[in-house]
């Protein structure tokens, strides 16, 4: 098999992307929780708040370093598998990768070492501002991030000569079509994500009947939070759908499968897209509800695949169940959060050990739904990097080779199927240790210097 | 808006800014790196603990230039980027790779204290692995790329040469002294002592290695022998290997002498700033050498004003909380301000 340098590009790119914004997706969250806690502390000096702070710090810690190293390897990718895409888009998005490295990067990694390191160095205002500049650091990232995202998406404000994009309006560039939408579903679907590692931990924290205050803390709140995030997340997911109806017709064919253009679509719930036959099998479906949900309107005409032609048209099956998969997790978590607020209310909630155990098994949800939504709007761009403008065959880089990339490729899988692991596995024994072990053996605390090696051995570890 | 004539001209700016980035990339991740590969040879845990302690709050601020860098370059200089970065493809996915291990182990080696042994490994194997690979990205850089239009076309192992092995070596040596330079501002007694020793070996080796490279640079390319060789420049040129031979015995002197704690940092900064200088000296004004000037790779005058715009009221910010969080954690290391 002639082994194309093109597929491997787009799978290592999505290997590499996929592993990386797992951690984004939990450290955003993190980052404003942290800061909040600190700020509770801050106002009103309840030691579980700073228990639970240096908590989640630690596990912020871990985290963070792993967010920033895979981090690293992304502005590489661009140039390494996918120069003429660089050269072809610089004009524009150069500049929003540059201020995503300068505004947000610095902030998170200037103030982490104080965040971390330095609570008995410094007041403890200086202090809640580190943890606010973090976590203001991580928002920003996403920022310039999407925006450049969305700008792949629904390109706007440029001119295109000779096969390369000039800037003409920034703001229409930054606040391209998609973006405010994109921003919103993202950024809340990472608030959401760590909303539900935080209620899984406090749910285990409950049920194994260890550290009662900082759970109920954590447990009251976050259900709180969630309440009103889940909700505002399917509405904001919503809207996003109407938006891609408009501006990328083509991705919300393959979202649904439809193939015909048509008014009072049906709503696919479940089917086998078969491309090659451009037609579903095993289909399940309700009349009229598609236009409804899409259109929001029972005589709005929805957009099919046949409209364009064969090479102009993203993969189907991908983002069908991506799709699918997301919406789902969508509502398993409404439902999670509306049993939650049904037992609070009747007073059963800290009792209720199936709801307990449900919660924890809940905290990979989060993650899947980004992975799955993101696999959405990425495999749905296709077969384009520049939505209609510059196509992903045209983006790779000229002198690599199948073999290259096939090295390439397989040294990532082989780094990360280790590194993640052991990330994932150190991150679970954090929480295992529970919040108690925060506050007193930290050396630091104590105002002296332990010996170096009690240090490393004891608590200082 | 078309590629018209700018304005303005802003690439000596960009140049300024972008060569400033990656020198303080270099210095700053360059003396961590070195502290990472003398890790290696310390023969105590408690000696080893500090070492890592005297890094640790500030590694990850000094490793945001690389992406600083990396974003700079593909903002002001696309077409240098479009170019260079697929033309090492290899150097830069190794370098990565290393990094990432390295990164790593500053938490896990705490943190999953199961396989301690192996993440310090890591981290010296991850910091020498990421030094050698910039080398080499550097030694191909000065070189040159086989190009054919705005893409490079040359073969994906071009890159392995003689010289960008040595380079790479000499990269490792540089950044060796950095970290023994570091060590011997933040440590006091046998550490400091140690670090001293361990800076003279690395001295010998970079003094070594800018002399092959200076000598070796001008055979590479006609160019860069006139540039420095040709009347007047030779004579205008010529404090340029004066003030680094002098550096150096300033190095060797502060290495040796017991009181002096901040010369030997400072002595490795000045002979990177002036191997700097000099590698500039002989490349400019071209970003693609052989092929494509600043002026020619530079992006849409548009483009640079957007980014600069911003810059200008950020690099100082940051310029100044960087200095900020450098002087939180200032003062001899302690064991015990590490990670938690």
């Amino acid at each position: 098999m002639e082994l194309d340098p093109l597929v491997l590009s787009r799978l290592q790119f999505a290997w590499v992307i996929a592993w990386h914004i797992l951690l984004p997706a939990f450290t955003v969250g993190l980052a404003s929780y942290i800061a909040a806690l600190e700020g509770l502390h801050l106002l009103t000096r309840r030691a579980v708040y700073q228990r639970l702070s240096m908590f989640w710090l630690r596990i912020f810690a871990v985290s963070f370093g792993m967010g920033v190293v895979t981090g690293v390897v992304m502005p590489f990718q661009l140039g390494t598998n996918w120069s003429r895409y660089a050269d072809a888009t610089a004009n524009v998005l150069g500049p929003l990768f540059a201020y995503e490295a300068l505004t947000a990067f610095f902030l998170e990694a200037a103030f982490l070492g104080v965040l971390l390191f330095g609570r008995k160095l410094v007041p403890s205002w200086a202090h809640f501002v580190a943890a606010l500049m973090v976590a203001g650091g991580t928002l920003f990232s996403s920022f310039w991030i999407l925006a450049a995202n969305s700008w792949m998406q629904t390109p706007a404000g440029h001119a295109l000569i000779d096969g390369r994009f000039f800037p003409t309006s920034w703001t229409e560039i930054i606040f391209n079509p998609s973006f405010p939408y994109r921003l919103a579903h993202t950024v809340v679907a990472f608030y959401v994500t760590t909303g539900f590692v935080v209620l899984g931990v406090a749910a285990g924290m409950v049920r194994r009947g260890r550290f009662w205050e900082e759970a109920r803390v954590m447990l009251g709140a976050t259900l709180s939070f969630l309440a009103v995030m889940v909700p505002l997340q399917i509405v904001l997911g919503d809207l996003h759908g109407l938006n891609t109806r408009e501006h990328q017709p083509a991705k919300l064919a393959a979202i649904e499968a439809h193939w015909e253009t048509a008014a009072r679509v049906p709503l696919v719930l479940f089917a086998w897209p078969d491309e090659a036959a451009e037609r579903n099998r095993a289909v399940l479906e309700v009349p009229l509800l598609g236009s409804l949900v899409l259109a929001h309107d029972v005589d709005g005409v929805v957009r099919g695949l046949k409209d364009w032609p064969a090479d102009q048209r993203p993969p189907v099956a991908l983002p069908f169940f991506a799709f699918r998969i997301m919406v789902g997790i969508g509502l398993v978590m409404l439902a999670l959060v509306t049993i939650g607020w049904w037992l609070r209310l009747r007073r059963r909630l800290f009792d209720s050990a199936w709801y307990l155990r449900l919660c924890e098994l809940g905290m990979p949800l989060g993650f899947i739904a980004v992975i799955a939504g993101w696999t959405v709007t990425e495999v749905g761009r296709q077969p384009w990097t520049v939505y209609g403008l510059l196509r992903t065959a045209a983006s790779t880089s000229p002198s690599l080779s199948g073999a290259d990339v096939l090295i390439s490729l397989l040294a990532y899988m082989a780094v990360y199927l280790i590194v993640y692991p052991i990330g994932i596995a150190v991150m679970v024994r954090l929480v295992r240790r529970g919040p108690h072990d925060a506050g007193a053996p930290d050396p630091i605390e104590s105002g002296r210097p332990d010996l170096p090696v009690r240090a490393l051995q004891g608590g200082g570890t | 808006m078309s590629p018209e004539v700018a304005p303005f001209d802003f690439v000596p700016i960009w140049t300024l800014i972008l060569g400033l980035g990656v020198f303080l990339y270099v210095l700053l991740d360059g003396f961590d790196l070195g502290v990472g590969m003398l890790y290696g040879f310390a023969p105590d845990a408690r000696w080893r603990a500090l070492m890592v302690n005297s890094i640790a709050p500030i590694w990850d601020g000094n490793e945001t230039w690389l992406v600083l860098g990396g974003v700079g370059l593909l903002a002001a200089f696309p077409l240098a980027f479009a170019i260079i970065i697929p033309a090492v493809y290899f150097p830069i996915l190794v370098m990565l790779l290393a990094l990432i291990f390295r990164g790593l182990s500053f938490e896990f080696r705490f943190k999953d204290a199961a396989h301690r042994t192996f993440w310090d490994h890591a981290f010296t194997a991850g910091s020498a692995v990421a030094t050698f690979a910039q080398g080499v990205v550097l030694g191909a850089f000065i070189q040159g790329f086989e190009t054919d239009g705005r893409q490079f076309t040359g073969g994906t192992f071009d890159w392995v040469t003689p010289f960008a092995i040595v380079t790479g070596v000499a990269l490792m040596a540089g950044y060796a002294l950095l970290g023994a330079g570091w060590l011997i501002l933040k440590t006091e007694g046998d550490l400091q002592a140690w670090s001293r020793r361990r800076g003279r070996a690395c001295l010998i080796g970079v003094v070594a290695a800018i002399g092959v490279i200076s000598l070796w640079t001008p055979l590479i390319g006609r160019e860069i022998a006139e540039r420095w060789l040709a009347w007047p420049n030779i004579a205008i040129l010529s404090p340029v290997p004066a003030i680094t031979a002098l550096l150096a015995l300033w190095a060797w002197r502060a290495l040796r002498d017991q009181r002096s704690e901040a010369a030997p940092f400072l002595a490795g900064l000045g002979l990177f700033a002036m191997a700097y200088l000099g590698i500039a000296i002989s490349l400019w004004p071209m970003i693609v050498p052989h092929h494509f000037t600043l002026w020619q790779a530079a992006s849409a005058p548009s483009t640079q004003a957007f980014l600069l715009v911003g810059t200008l009221v950020l690099l100082p910010v940051i310029l100044l909380y960087t200095a900020w969080s450098y002087w939180v954690f200032r003062g001899k290391v302690r064991a015990d301000i590490g990670y938690h």
